[in-house]
């Protein structure tokens, strides 16, 4: 692949968005690069591409990648709905949802909750600072106990970790990654992209303007300080079909549903991602030792999504006619001599 | 010996009173009467005879009291008749008060050990010892207690001359799956025909004779009939939460989906249904998939419509077509969820924070809740906008009449949706642009992959390309033409139907259950009171300018309706010219229970008869 275009021969500049109207150093611009280099490096059509979001900064981010693609900015909390009704409507289509940790973890944790119980067929990413940003720093319900405000606050309530919670409903993909960590986030994108259900990845973006200072446990500083990668993922896209030599001792290689893979180097010896208790496990004892950590904990590529439950026939709903809309005459018919 | 009380003044006893009665059956929740009752009602409808039935039932699972009420009209009402004539007394618990209510002269069928002898001897009382008949019939012990209940339709068959081949029959219809069942059931009821037959003696004067007034009908519950309409419709997305009096519309449309559209190559379903966690997320999927291009819907009540208000106010203003049934009942808040209202108008025609309006129909009838489905997803489509279909508990969960439902003509009407093709051949795209002049802007679907297709959609402020804008005037533009849409919209809604009678100095406006109740009434006004009116239907918020007209041409218009504040009567308000509105009164009703007509002659005559309105 030619560094300046794709597969598709595009240019890396189709994958931009608008210009960001975040602050500057704000983790979410990090993550929206990101989403451009994994969706250019991949070459991933952009009219396949739908955006979705909630209310906050977070949800802003769509409008600075993939400017080509259909966008949905919905309501504060209730992106998993619209975006569940979209792929319903429309199985074909490849959706990106960006939401953030008030959205996710609060006003939302109830659309959060059954996307992932029904395994709707998206990339979910949480990108969490512990604070709401445009109504000027108010905690989150993922900021760490002990977690001090910019005004000194103490933080007193347990927070919520989407990724157990997660790993609690069943969900088949979930990771966590760091804005900062360029190199993961990319690699975890591009496998949640080949993921068959929902993908979730919560994505620790600190706040310059609300979370960056002393006593802050999603800070720059400490979260560098504090990340401890699990596994540190490389993905081989199915079209690549380049064999890569490792040492099954120290990586695991997952297949994900659409013939590419997902390469797992462990960076703690015996862990297994298709073990979900282990993921859990590992996770609460992380936080425990006040570490923060990153990688993909879990997959499941197996797992039947929501569309395949549902028996949905293989065209768009959306683009179905008239003929196979509408019973025929002798249908209605039949129903109205029943009801005689 | 069974039969009747002695005492009883002659006054009914000789007057024989032939199909026009009213039946009400009283028994316990979850004794399995509903069966028993639906064969009553069908036989009679069997026998040619105008029925229309309407369960009175508590929001409890078993125990508590329930009535059915089924009334017999030779001239065709099917509005609520509000007094009993015959009475099938089954619980205990309701009996004493339900008889008590009992004008003079009525007949009750009671279970023997309610003992109602002592308590009114100016009743035509036929006692049965419902346990004692039941026994021989039915080994099981455990199933007594519903068989026993088709006891009293043989009791009745008797009494009122109902032939029993249509009680077979209809049946036969009922547990057409089962016929063990059927058998089981069919011998509880000739128990009790046998036993009318040996030990009764007929004092009373109800009588059904067979009639020829329901040839080619059938008999259908809103929900149903609406669910119809939404399949015809070409629904392929549904999400919905479970709430009374709501429910049975969406389990209905499971029903008739899974039946007629999975396709038969492949068994695969050409719909999604979704039980969603809320109402919020009903509407939510029910968004996303409209937005996405399907056929898309919810259907709900009162508390679920309150939960939707925020969603609602992004799909109207990002312009994204939905159907919503809002099946109402009583509130405020719970409420009373088994009992009827019109009371969700003005929320649902405003529903959500800021300037915000809504489409909404008012199906009046079963043949108008499967016509108003369809409609409804062809307005949702042609206006990109949510369409409210405001049914009832009455119309939606009871049993009318009806002529077998139309096929619809003509082709699924989808609104501007630009193609590939189509955008090929313009200059450019802007999602919210004005191109017509009619307010209808052109939308592209998700997976559309020309250059120009994609937007972005948001419920923040935004100018015609769909970007965020918090300029004035692209506010205000915005603003401007969704309201220039919503009145493209009034002329294209179905228009009201109009009885104009040029005698008439009243008018009677009403929507919705209350038109049966309505037709009723104006007889009534007119051979009771001598007073002429004239009737318009509304089926469609915004009004027609058809409204305006009839109300100018009145001296007083009744807006008739249920509910307490006359919400409709202040929607019109609003809309109809102001040098009118002094014209309009209002005749209300909310106690739960489906309007009467004579609620409305009453409430029509008391403001008649008092200060400018008074005749000669």
């Amino acid at each position: 692949m030619s560094a300046k275009t794709n597969r598709l021969g595009l240019d890396r500049s189709i994958y931009r968005g608008s210009k960001t109207t975040l602050c500057a150093g704000c983790g979410h611009n990090a993550i929206s690069e990101r989403v451009i280099d994994a969706f250019f490096e991949l070459g991933i059509p952009l009219h396949r591409v739908i955006k979705l979001s909630g209310i906050g900064c977070s949800s802003k981010s769509p409008a600075y990648f993939l400017g080509q693609s259909f966008a949905f900015n919905a309501i504060h909390g209730r992106m998993p709905s619209v975006a569940t009704g979209a792929l319903l409507a429309n199985r074909n289509l490849l959706a990106l949802g960006v939401s953030g940790d008030g959205d996710t973890a609060a006003i939302g944790i109830g659309q959060f909750v059954h996307l992932l119980r029904r395994n709707v067929p998206m990339i979910y990413v949480i990108e969490d600072n512990g604070v709401y940003g445009l109504t000027k720093g108010q905690f989150s319900a993922t900021a760490d106990a002990g977690s001090k405000s910019k005004g000194g606050v103490t933080n007193v309530l347990p927070a919520i970790d989407p990724c157990v919670l997660a790993l609690e409903l069943g969900a088949t993909f979930v990771a966590r990654s760091f804005s900062g960590d360029k190199k993961q986030l990319i690699e975890i994108l591009k496998a949640a992209t080949s993921h068959r259900g929902s993908a979730l990845i919560d994505v620790v973006s600190p706040c310059v303007a609300f979370n960056d200072h002393e006593g802050s446990t999603k800070s720059y500083s400490y979260v560098r300080d504090h990340e401890e990668p699990l596994t540190y993922a490389s993905y081989v896209p199915q079209h690549e079909d380049i064999e890569v030599a490792y040492d099954p001792g120290t990586t695991v290689s997952v297949r994900l549903h659409d013939g590419s893979q997902v390469k797992l180097k462990k960076l703690r010896s015996d862990y297994n991602p298709t073990d979900r208790l282990a993921a859990i496990v590992r996770l609460r004892q992380a936080r425990d030792r006040g570490e923060i950590l990153t990688g993909i904990f879990f997959i499941e590529p197996e797992a039947a999504d929501f569309i395949q439950l549902l028996n949905l026939v293989d065209e768009p709903l959306a683009s179905l006619r008239q003929e196979r809309l509408r019973p025929s005459p002798e249908a209605l018919v039949a129903i109205m001599e029943e009801l005689r | 010996m069974p039969g009747i009380e002695s005492g009883l003044t002659n006054h009914k006893t000789h007057q024989l009173i032939c199909n026009d009665f009213n039946i009400q059956i009283a028994t316990v929740n979850g004794s399995g009467s509903q069966t028993a009752n639906m064969v009553l009602l069908r036989s009679l409808f069997q026998m040619g005879i105008p029925v229309s039935g309407k369960n009175l039932f508590p929001s409890n699972i078993a125990g508590l009291p329930t009535w059915f009420t089924i009334r017999v009209s030779t001239d065709g009402y099917v509005a609520r008749g509000e007094n009993v004539d015959i009475l099938v007394a089954m619980n205990p618990e309701s009996a004493r008060e339900d008889v008590s209510k009992l004008a003079s002269g009525s007949m009750v069928v009671y279970d023997e050990p309610l003992n109602l002898r002592s308590f009114r001897d100016d009743l035509f009382l036929y006692p049965i010892p419902f346990d004692r008949l039941v026994a021989p019939v039915c080994a099981d012990a455990k199933l007594r207690r519903f068989v026993k209940n088709m006891i009293y339709d043989g009791v009745l068959s008797w009494l009122l001359g109902i032939e029993m081949s249509e009680v077979e029959r209809s049946l036969r219809k009922q547990f057409k799956k089962k016929p063990t069942a059927a058998d089981l059931n069919f011998k509880a009821v000739q128990a009790g025909y046998e036993y009318a037959l040996q030990y009764l003696t007929k004092s009373d004067p109800f009588r059904v004779e067979s009639m020829d007034a329901t040839r080619g009908k059938l008999i259908i519950d809103g929900n149903t009939a609406a669910a119809l309409g939404c399949v015809f419709a070409g629904v392929s997305v549904v999400a919905w939460y479970p709430i009374t009096p709501s429910s049975s519309l969406c389990e209905s449309l499971t029903e008739y989906l899974h039946r007629y559209r999975v396709d038969p190559q492949t068994g695969k379903a050409t719909f999604a249904i979704v039980q969603a966690e809320d109402e919020l997320a009903a509407l939510g999927i029910a968004i996303g998939a409209g937005w996405a291009g399907a056929r898309a819907m919810t259907s709900t009540s009162g508390p679920g419509i309150s939960l939707m208000g925020e969603f609602a106010g992004l799909a109207y203003y990002a312009e994204i077509p939905v159907v919503i049934f809002d099946i109402q009942r009583v509130g405020p808040s719970t409420g009373l969820p088994t009992r009827t209202a019109q009371s969700d108008i003005l929320s649902a025609a405003f529903l959500s924070h800021g300037d915000t309006r809504h489409l909404l129909l008012f199906p009046a009838s079963v043949e108008e809740c499967f016509e108003f489905s369809m409609e409804a997803f062809d307005l949702a489509e042609e206006f990109q906008t949510p369409v409210f279909v405001m049914s009832d508990l009455d119309l939606g969960m009871n049993n009318w009449m009806a002529d077998p439902f139309a096929y619809p003509q003509g082709s699924l009407r989808r609104g501007k949706v630009l193609t590939e093709d189509e955008l090929n051949q313009l200059t450019g795209f802007a999602r919210y642009r004005d191109s017509d002049g009619d307010g209808i802007p052109y939308r592209t679907l998700p997976g559309n992959p020309h250059p120009a297709a994609a937007y972005f959609t948001r419920g923040s402020g935004h100018d015609e390309r769909a970007q965020y804008s918090e300029r004035p005037e692209a506010y205000t533009q915005n603003m401007d033409r969704l309201a220039r849409k919503y009145e493209t919209a009034r002329r294209r809604v179905p228009a009201p139907v109009v009885d104009f009678n040029p005698k008439a100095k009243v008018g009677l406006v009403a929507f919705g259950s209350s038109h049966w109740a309505v037709v009723e009434a104006r007889d009534l006004l007119c051979s009771c009171h001598s007073l002429e009116t004239s009737y318009l239907r509304l089926r469609a918020f915004p009004f027609h300018n058809e409204v305006d007209e009839f109300v100018r041409a009145h001296d007083r218009v009744y807006v008739v309706e249920q509910n307490r504040d006359g919400q409709m009567g202040h929607l019109l308000r609003l809309e109809v010219d102001s040098r009118e509105v002094v014209k309009l009164r209002s005749v209300r009703h909310y106690d739960g229970l489906p309007i009467t007509a004579r609620t409305i002659v009453e409430q029509v005559m008391e403001q008649e008869t008092q200060g400018e309105g008074v005749k000669e």
